[in-house]
C-alpha cells in the first residue's frame, strides 16, 4: 500500500534511480506536489531532491555565470549575497513567494518543473536570460528556459533527466552599472497569493541612457509565462520618453493573450500588464 | 489601543485574564471532533446532487464496486420525518428517489466504510438519475421566476417597516432625494476547522453525536425530529470547534443527522469531516443582497425620509433567511434620526445552495446601502461626511424605524467623538503620491519594486446593532443558564453556549466569579451537552455574553445566597465559599442555581405590524478607513483603519479587542478581497487557493477605541459587540475609495477589476 519513497544521497544514485523508475515522482520541496495529492491516485514512487547536496546552492562559476542549485530554497535565495547582488530580480520574485513556509520549502527547481503561468519565478528566468542545466546519465543538457517551457505547465524535461541547476551567464551584463531591474507581482492579496500579472524586466542603458538591452517577463498573461518580444525590440536602440512607454505597452498585444478565469479578467490582466510596461519604460527616462 | 483598567485586584470582570481554553489550543492538546479518540468509527461520505435543479428519478450503485464492506444510506432508510428541522421544514436531510434537488450541492445519498479513502471512492460508484429543470441561479432569474423553487413567485418571505407619513408625500417635501442601487455577494466563514459530527447509538437507543457547532440544541431538535426521539434520547455535544462566524449554527444539524443515520445503519460510530472544498462548496454563507435605496433630505443636511427596497438571495431552502431578513430590514435606516421611513424586504429562493447566518446576519448588506447613501448627500451637499452623521445621529429619547424609544445605552455620539479626536482631518494622513511599500522595504535586499502612484481617501462609516434576538425571541428562547458547586469547592458554569473561539467560556468564568465573590481559575465552565447543560439558546445574535451571561451572573449570585445561608446554618458562618461548597456538596449533595432569563421591563414587540423594541439594545460603532489605490493596478492598501465600538462595558478588554478587530478585518476582506464566485449554481472556487480571505500581511494596524456606555440589564453594564465590527467597515472602505477616485462603489466585493472598471467608465463620461 505504502509509496516508495526514495531519498537519494547523492545526484548519481538519484540519476541512477530516474533512470530504472521512469514513473516515479520526482519531488523537491513538495509544496506544488502535495496540494491535492490526496485527491490523485498515488504515484509509483517518490524520489525526494529536497536537500540533496549537489542540488542545492548558489555557485559564482569560473565562466563568470551563477549557478542556482535546482533544489535551492526562496529562503536560501534570499540570503543569497550572491543572488542579492547579481540577481536582485530573483531575490525580490523570492521574496513574494507564498509566505514564509512555502519559501522555507519550496524550490527554485519546483517552480520550474511545475512551469505554471502563475510560476513566479519564471518571468525573471525568462528576463535574465536564464539556462535550465538537466542531467541524466548520458550528460549534461543547456537549455534555454524560454525553450524548456513548451505550454501549459509542460516542459522540455525527457525521461531519465532531472533539473539540475539554473544557470545565469549573463550576470555581467545584468549586473553592470547601466542595467535596470524592475519586479511587479500583482497578486490576489499579499501573501500565499496566486498571480494575476507579473512583470519581471531588465533593461541596460548606455552612457546615453539608450536602451541598449531589454527584457520583457511577463507571467499569468497566457497559457505560459513569456516574452514580450515586439516590446522588446522596440526598446533597443531608444531612449526612453512617454510616447516609448505608450509604443511599448501597445506592443504587448503581439505576445500575450490573457483569460477570465475565477482569479481576475481577460481586460484587467490586460490592461494592467500594458500599465506596468509603460510604469517600466517611464522608469528608465 | 490602551486596555482600560477598571478593576480592583481581586475580581475578574475588565481584567484580561488568560483564556480558558487558550493554552490547549496553541499547545496542541485541544481535541477538535477529528482528533475525538474513536478507534472503531467508519468514515462518513456525501453523494450530492450535481445539477442545481432536478427530478431523482434514482439512486444506483455502480456494480462493478465492491458494496459489501460500505454502508449505503438513502431516503428510503429514513424511517421518521425526512426533515433538517428548523424555521420551515422544507428541507430534506437526503432529497427521495422522486423528489426534487434543488442546488448542486444538495446530498442525496450517505456511504460510510472503514476509511475515508474507501468512503470517497464508494461516494463516486454511486450513480445518480436526474431529469434536470431549469433553474434560478441569482436574484434577477428569481425574480423572473425563470424557474419556481418556492411558492409560486419565490418569494420566501417579505417584511415591511412604515414609520411616519406616506414616504412618496415626504420624499416630495424633501431639497435632495440620493438614490443608488447597491448589491453585495455571497461570502464563506471560511472558520479554521471544517464542519465535522461523530455520531453513534448506544445500547438503550439513545444516539450521541459530538461536533464542530454553535448551537447544541438546534442539533438536539433537529435530531428528535427525524428520529423520533424524545430529549433523554438525543444526546448533543460540542466538540471543540474552530470557529463558527454564523456558518455552524445550522448546517451542522445536518451532518448530525447524516453521521447518525450512517451509524444506525452501520451498527457502529461514524464520522464524517468535511474537507475544505466540500465545506466551501456545500455550507452556508452569507446572503448576497441587493438594496435600492432613497435617502431624502433638507439642504441644511437633515434627513427626512428613507425608502429602502431590499432582496436578499436566500438560496434553495428557507432555512434561517426570514431572520437574517429580518434583521436587514430593522438595521436598514441605519443609526439615524428620520421622520419617514418605508422598508420593503424580500427573500427570495434560488437554486443555490442555502445562505444562511455570517456574523452581521444581514445587517451589513443593508448598512453597505445607507452608510454609502449617507456618504453621498454629504458629498452632494458639500459637507464634511462626519458632521452630517452627527447632525442626524440618534439619541437617547429618539425613536428608531420601528419607533422604539431608545433609554438606555446610547453610545451614538460616543462613538462618533471618540473617533473624531483621533482622526480630525476629513482627510487623509498621508498625502503624497508615492505608493506604500509592499513587501516593505528591507535594508539588505536591493529595491528593485516597481512602483506606481496612488491616490489616497479617506471614509467613514457609521452603525447600530441590535443586541440579542430580534423582536419578542429572547422571550420565546427563555434562556437558561446554571451555575453549581463541585466536590473540589470550585464552581461550574452550565449551558449550552458555545466557545467557538470567541472567549465565551473566559467571560462566563470572569462573570460567575465576580459574583460568587471567588476567584477566576476556581469557575470551570461544563463542556456543552444536551443531558447535562440547560437550553440556554444559540450561540448567535452577539447575545452570549450579554444575554446568557447575564443569566450566569444571576445563578452565580442565587448560588452564593443560598451557600452562605446554608453555611451559617450549618456552623460555617464567614468561611471562604468554597469551603462551604465542598462542605456542601459532601454533606447534601450538589448545590446548584438555574436562572431563566427575563427581559428588561418596558420591551414590546408588535410582529404583526413591525412596531416596537426591535432589540433590548444597540451596540454602536464608528469606523474610519482610509485608503492608497494603486494607479495602475487599482490595488488598495488599507493605510489606517480606526474602530470605535461601544461595548456597554468590557468583561474582558483584550477579547473584546480581539473580537472588534477579527470582525473589521472579515469586513475588509469581504469589502475588498473576499468573491465567492459560481457558475451553474456552483462555487467555482471552493478552495483557499482561490476562496481567499486576508492574511497578516492584508490586515492594517488596527487602532480600536473601546467606548462603554452601560447596559444597565447586561453583566456589568455589558451588551453584544460580536457582529457590529462586521457592519461599518465595507462601507468606510467604499466611501474612501469615492474619496480617493471620484467613483461611487456600490457594489462589494470591491475588487481591483471593479475598480478598475468604475475608473474606466468615469474616464469615459469624462
Ligand atoms: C500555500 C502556497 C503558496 C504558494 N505560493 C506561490 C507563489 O507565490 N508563487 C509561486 O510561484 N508558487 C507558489 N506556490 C507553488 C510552489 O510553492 C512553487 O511552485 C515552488 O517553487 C515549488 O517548488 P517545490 O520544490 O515545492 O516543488 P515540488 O512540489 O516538489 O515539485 C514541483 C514539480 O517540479 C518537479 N521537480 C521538482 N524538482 C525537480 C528537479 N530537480 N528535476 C525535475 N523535476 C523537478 C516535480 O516533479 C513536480 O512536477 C505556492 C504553493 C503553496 C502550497
Amino acid at each position: 500500500m505504502t509509496t516508495p519513497w526514495i531519498r537519494p544521497a547523492t545526484l548519481d544514485e538519484a540519476l541512477a534511480v530516474r533512470e530504472e523508475h521512469a514513473d516515479w515522482r520526482v519531488l523537491a520541496g513538495g509544496t506544488d506536489l502535495m496540494v491535492d495529492a490526496g485527491r490523485r491516485p498515488a504515484p509509483a514512487g517518490v524520489i525526494d531532491l529536497f536537500g540533496l547536496p549537489g542540488l542545492v546552492g548558489v555557485e559564482p562559476m569560473r565562466d563568470g555565470s551563477l549557478r542556482i542549485g535546482a533544489a535551492t530554497t526562496y529562503s536560501m535565495l534570499l540570503a543569497s549575497d550572491d543572488v542579492r547582488r547579481h540577481l536582485p530580480l530573483l531575490a525580490a520574485v523570492a521574496r513574494e513567494v507564498g509566505a514564509w513556509q512555502i519559501q522555507a520549502r519550496g524550490t527554485l527547481g519546483g517552480n520550474v518543473g511545475t512551469c505554471s503561468p502563475v510560476g513566479d519565478t519564471l518571468p525573471a528566468l525568462l528576463a535574465l536570460d536564464a539556462e535550465v542545466e538537466l542531467v541524466s546519465r548520458k550528460g549534461v543538457r543547456l537549455v534555454a528556459f524560454d525553450d524548456f517551457c513548451t505550454g501549459y505547465r509542460t516542459t522540455d524535461l525527457r525521461p531519465g533527466e532531472l533539473i539540475a541547476a539554473l544557470r545565469f551567464g549573463r550576470r555581467a551584463l545584468f549586473a553592470s552599472e547601466g542595467a535596470r531591474h524592475a519586479w511587479r507581482k500583482v497578486g490576489t492579496r499579499r501573501a500565499q497569493s496566486v498571480s494575476k500579472v507579473m512583470l519581471a524586466a531588465v533593461a541596460v542603458l548606455d552612457d546615453e541612457r539608450r536602451i541598449t538591452c531589454a527584457r520583457l517577463g511577463l507571467g499569468a498573461v497566457r497559457e505560459r509565462p513569456v516574452r514580450a518580444r515586439a516590446a522588446e525590440d522596440l526598446l533597443v536602440g531608444e531612449r526612453a520618453d512617454a510616447a516609448l512607454a505608450q509604443r511599448a505597452s501597445e506592443a504587448l498585444t503581439h505576445d500575450i493573450a490573457p483569460i477570465d478565469d475565477v482569479r481576475s479578467t481577460a481586460a484587467y490582466r490586460r490592461d494592467v500588464a500594458a500599465r506596468l510596461v509603460r510604469r517600466f519604460v517611464l522608469s528608465l527616462a | 489601543m490602551s486596555v482600560p483598567t477598571h478593576s480592583p485586584a481581586d475580581v475578574a470582570v475588565g481584567r484580561s485574564p488568560p483564556r480558558v481554553d487558550g493554552a490547549a489550543k496553541v499547545s496542541g492538546r485541544a481535541l477538535y471532533v477529528d482528533d475525538l479518540p474513536c478507534e472503531d468509527a467508519w468514515h462518513g461520505a456525501t453523494v450530492r446532487s450535481s445539477v442545481p435543479h432536478g427530478r431523482l428519478r434514482g439512486v444506483h450503485l455502480d456494480r462493478a464496486f465492491d458494496w459489501s464492506d460500505v454502508t449505503v444510506v438513502t431516503a428510503a432508510d429514513i424511517r421518521g420525518c425526512n426533515v433538517v428541522s428548523l424555521i420551515e421544514g422544507d428541507q430534506p436531510a437526503l432529497v427521495p428517489v422522486g423528489g426534487t434537488i434543488r442546488h448542486v450541492a444538495e446530498p442525496v445519498a450517505l456511504v460510510a466504510a472503514s476509511t475515508r479513502a474507501r468512503a470517497f471512492a464508494a461516494a463516486a460508484a454511486v450513480r445518480l438519475e436526474v431529469d434536470e429543470l431549469p433553474a434560478a441561479l441569482d436574484l434577477d432569474a428569481a425574480l423572473r421566476a425563470d424557474a419556481l423553487v418556492h411558492g409560486d413567485d419565490n418569494v420566501m418571505k417579505t417584511l415591511r417597516i412604515a414609520k411616519g407619513d406616506e414616504v412618496e408625500r415626504a420624499l416630495a417635501g424633501c431639497d435632495l432625494v440620493i438614490e443608488g442601487v447597491y448589491e453585495t455577494g455571497a461570502q464563506e466563514q471560511m472558520y479554521i476547522e471544517p464542519q465535522g459530527m461523530l455520531a453513534h447509538w448506544d445500547e438503550h437507543g439513545a444516539c450521541h453525536v459530538t461536533g464542530s457547532m454553535q448551537c447544541p440544541y438546534y442539533v438536539h431538535s433537529a435530531m428528535k425530529v427525524l428520529f423520533g426521539l424524545d430529549d433523554a434520547h438525543a444526546i448533543v455535544t460540542q466538540a471543540v470547534t474552530g470557529g463558527g462566524f454564523g456558518g455552524k449554527e445550522e448546517y451542522p444539524s445536518m451532518l448530525a443527522l447524516h453521521a447518525a443515520l450512517l451509524a444506525r445503519a452501520a451498527g457502529r460510530p461514524v464520522k464524517i469531516v468535511y474537507d475544505r472544498e466540500e465545506d466551501v462548496a456545500a455550507t452556508t454563507k452569507r446572503h448576497p443582497s441587493r438594496v435600492r435605496h432613497r435617502l431624502g433630505l433638507m439642504r441644511d443636511g437633515t434627513f427626512v425620509a428613507a425608502d429602502v427596497d431590499l432582496v436578499l438571495d436566500g438560496g434553495a431552502y428557507v432555512t434561517l433567511t426570514p431572520v437574517v431578513l429580518s434583521r436587514a430590514v430593522l438595521h436598514a435606516a441605519g443609526p439615524y434620526r428620520l421622520p419617514h421611513v418605508r422598508v420593503v424586504g424580500r427573500a427570495l429562493a434560488t437554486n443555490t445552495p442555502p445562505h444562511g447566518a455570517f456574523r452581521g446576519f444581514g445587517a451589513p448588506q443593508a448598512i453597505f446601502a445607507t452608510e454609502r447613501q449617507v456618504d453621498r448627500a454629504a458629498r452632494a451637499l458639500g459637507v464634511d461626511p462626519w458632521e452630517l452623521r452627527r447632525k442626524n445621529a440618534l439619541r437617547a429619547g429618539d425613536t428608531t424605524s420601528t419607533g422604539q424609544v431608545l433609554e438606555h445605552s446610547v453610545g451614538s455620539l460616543a462613538v462618533l467623538d471618540a473617533l473624531r479626536r483621533v482622526a480630525p482631518s476629513p482627510r487623509p494622513d498621508h498625502e503624497g503620491s508615492s505608493s506604500p511599500a509592499w513587501p516593505p522595504p528591507r535594508d539588505e535586499l536591493p529595491d528593485v519594486r516597481l512602483g506606481s502612484p496612488v491616490r489616497r481617501g479617506r471614509g467613514i462609516a457609521f452603525c447600530m446593532h441590535g443586541a440579542g434576538f430580534t423582536g419578542s425571541g429572547e422571550q420565546r428562547l427563555a434562556g437558561r443558564a446554571s451555575v453549581a458547586t463541585r466536590p473540589d469547592g470550585g464552581f461550574e458554569v452550565r449551558s449550552s453556549s458555545t466557545d467557538i473561539g470567541q472567549g465565551a467560556f473566559t467571560t462566563f468564568a470572569q462573570i460567575a466569579a465576580d459574583a460568587l465573590g471567588v476567584d477566576g481559575a476556581r469557575v470551570s465552565v461544563l463542556e456543552p451537552t444536551t443531558d447535562r447543560v440547560p437550553d440556554s439558546g444559540p450561540t448567535v445574535a452577539s447575545r452570549t455574553c450579554m444575554v446568557v451571561g447575564k443569566v450566569v451572573e444571576d445563578a452565580a449570585t442565587a448560588l452564593r445566597a443560598h451557600l452562605l445561608a446554608w453555611g451559617r446554618a450549618h456552623g460555617l458562618s464567614g468561611a471562604d465559599l468554597g469551603e462551604i461548597a465542598r462542605a456542601h456538596v459532601r454533606d447534601v449533595g450538589e448545590a446548584e442555581r438555574t436562572v431563566t432569563y427575563a427581559p428588561p421591563p418596558g420591551i414590546a414587540w408588535d410582529d404583526e405590524s413591525y412596531t416596537g423594541s426591535a432589540y433590548p439594545v444597540y451596540g454602536w460603532a464608528a469606523c474610519l478607513v482610509d485608503v492608497a489605490v494603486d494607479d495602475d493596478t487599482h490595488e488598495v492598501t488599507i493605510e489606517r483603519c480606526v474602530h470605535a465600538v461601544d461595548v456597554g462595558h468590557a468583561i474582558h478588554p483584550v477579547m473584546v479587542q480581539g473580537q472588534i478587530e477579527g470582525g473589521t478585518l472579515q469586513a475588509l476582506g469581504w469589502a475588498l478581497l473576499e468573491a465567492v464566485k459560481y457558475g451553474g449554481g456552483r462555487v467555482l472556487n471552493p478552495r483557499m487557493t482561490d476562496c481567499i480571505i486576508p492574511t497578516s500581511a492584508d490586515a492594517p494596524k488596527m487602532e480600536t477605541l473601546l467606548v462603554e456606555s452601560p447596559y444597565p440589564f447586561g453583566p456589568h453594564g455589558a451588551k453584544g459587540v460580536g457582529e457590529i465590527p462586521m457592519d461599518g467597515p465595507a462601507a468606510a472602505a467604499a466611501n474612501a475609495l469615492a474619496d480617493a477616485l471620484g467613483i461611487e462603489p456600490a457594489c462589494v466585493p470591491m475588487l481591483p477589476e471593479t475598480i478598475a472598471a468604475a475608473r474606466a467608465a468615469r474616464e469615459g463620461a469624462t
